[in-house]
């Protein structure tokens, strides 16, 4: 399959994205503040049919829209995870502004499946380039604050009394986490987010109670989950997505089965 | 700080909470090396009072000291223990731990020699060296206090801010965490400040016993501060100290019986 061009632009921006998103999800959920994830992707959703409407690429408009919301979210400042209802207030905002500019754009119906359920194959080299560049940088920001971001997640209180910003740390990692979300996005749409954000995280959390460890572990299963969607896809001809999900739930329930017990 | 400043020092503070006063006008020291029983009823102002020795509430008014200098948040000789647990409780105790040592620095999570070291032996300070590989949530009341309070002492502090360290621990739990409050002081030298809404659990670790009722404040001896006269002075009511097998019980209103009156 590495014969096709599409193929390896398909398994190189799956590979970087998952990467990424499988480091930034077990930070997440640290942080419970997995619904928030859910929700900037369904920012992202409203950012990208605005960005086709405008005949800007989807791209583009999925960055700055879960960028922007990233940014408000850390603003609020106070810890998001408890604040559940405002944010599936915004994100049915967010979505029915998002049919609303579908409505006006004509090639309606495959545009809305391509952006919910992803279109990895349609990934051109350009737009590889676009992700792999976002992603290293996000990693290497995530590099720069992983520290006070990990003692601001498990111990918040004494962060703060030790001069963190809780404000200011939420803003820069939900910026990261924006980024890993629009890349997720534009790989398994934006339904299907959680499938590498969320799922190698959680199956990480499972197997390894070592925060050095959970960070190895983390993005191994969500590129092995990509890299092996892609290669199912391939051969059998169905959606890589489908796949994608279908690994993200089965390395989940396996983690989950053999989540070592103490000793 | 040489050896004669005060290891906190009040002048004339004002604390208020939007439009309640916590404190009108305080002024007094804690010595080094002293352990201070912080009591008062909820909502007193008890953890305000502790966040202001943070440098995380501003008083209204008048000046606090910590340590011979000027509050602000950031002190690294300060440890501080909140009242909620810790998030990430499925991390073993170590690595919850780990998080708070130089947390502060931006770079990777991961801990070289020396900070790996300086965790072993806060764990080790606190009789928690066995606990160091188990989940935190496996952890019973009492081995979490151990660990957290490994936390707290991480870096050596020459002040230690408890916030309600004993509320829902059994008995034998609390009087293993009052034992450590002195083995502490004993290994560390630090003053430690500790609050509580029950005095009787503190009474074998506590050096002096500071009141907060009302905006008021009394400190001194327990045998002084926790009497009938002083205590009806602050609640601006009549209420009844009386003492049982070394134990002290405040009651609301005068007594009708004649009781062992003591104050």
């Amino acid at each position: 399959m590495l014969h096709y061009a599409f193929m390896v632009h398909a398994l190189l921006a799956a590979g970087a994205v998952s990467v990424l998103c499988g480091l930034v999800g077990w930070f997440l959920l640290l942080r419970a503040e997995a619904f928030a994830g859910h929700a900037l992707s369904h920012v992202g959703f409203t950012g990208a049919t605005g960005a086709v409407l405008l005949g800007l690429p989807p791209l583009a408009g999925l960055i700055s829209a879960t960028l922007a919301a990233g940014l408000a979210m850390g603003g609020l400042g106070a810890r998001i995870g408890r604040r559940d209802v405002a944010i599936g207030m915004v994100l049915s905002l967010a979505l029915g502004f998002g049919l609303f500019f579908l409505h006006f754009y004509t090639s309606y119906a495959a545009q809305a499946t391509a952006l919910l359920f992803g279109n990895v194959l349609a990934v051109d080299r350009a737009t590889v380039l676009a992700l792999t560049g976002l992603c290293l940088v996000s990693l290497a920001g995530l590099a720069l604050i992983g520290r006070p971001v990990l003692f601001a997640a498990i111990h918040p209180e004494i962060a703060e009394a030790r001069g963190i910003s809780p404000r200011a740390i939420g803003m820069a990692f939900l910026a990261i986490c924006a980024i890993a979300i629009a890349g997720a996005a534009e790989i398994v749409g934006v339904l299907l987010v959680f499938t590498l954000l969320i799922g190698p995280a959680a199956a990480a959390q499972s197997l390894s109670r070592r925060v050095t460890v959970g960070l190895v572990l983390a993005p191994v299963l969500a590129l092995g989950q990509a890299w092996a969607g892609l290669t199912a896809g391939f051969y059998s001809g169905w959606p890589i997505s489908f796949w994608i999900a279908v690994f993200s739930f089965l390395t989940y329930v396996l983690a989950t089965m053999l989540r070592p017990t103490e000793p | 700080m040489n050896d004669r400043e005060p290891a906190v020092e009040l002048d004339a503070v004002v604390l208020a909470q939007g439009p309640r006063t916590l404190l009108a006008d305080a002024s007094f020291r804690v010595g080094q090396g002293e352990i201070i029983g912080l009591l008062g009823p909820n909502g007193a102002g008890k953890s305000t009072l502790l966040r202001a020795l943070l440098g995380l509430v501003r008083p209204r008014a008048g000046r606090i000291s910590v340590l011979g200098r000027p509050v602000r948040p950031g002190a690294t000789r300060v440890g501080y223990l909140p009242q909620t647990e810790p998030n990430g409780q499925f991390l073993s105790a170590w690595d919850v731990v780990a998080a708070g040592a130089a947390g502060n620095r931006l770079g990777l999570p991961w801990r070289g020699g020396t900070a790996r070291a300086e965790i072993d032996a806060a764990l080790a300070e606190l009789g928690a060296t066995h606990l160091a590989g188990r989940r935190y949530v496996n952890l019973s009341g009492g081995e979490r206090q151990r660990v957290r309070l490994a936390q707290a002492v991480l870096g050596r502090p020459a002040l230690l801010l408890l916030d309600e360290p004993l509320v829902s621990l059994d008995p034998a739990a609390q009087a293993e965490t009052v034992a450590l409050l002195r083995a502490i002081r004993a290994r560390l030298g630090c003053a430690i400040v500790v609050s509580s809404h029950e005095i009787n659990p503190l009474l074998p670790a506590i050096d002096r016993v500071l009141y907060l009722a009302r905006g008021a404040l009394a400190l001194g001896p327990v045998d002084q501060v926790i009497t009938t006269k002083v205590l009806s002075r602050l609640y601006g009511a009549p209420v009844e100290v009386v003492r049982v097998g070394g134990r002290i019980f405040v009651l609301p209103g005068e007594a009708t019986l004649p009781l062992d009156r003591a104050g």
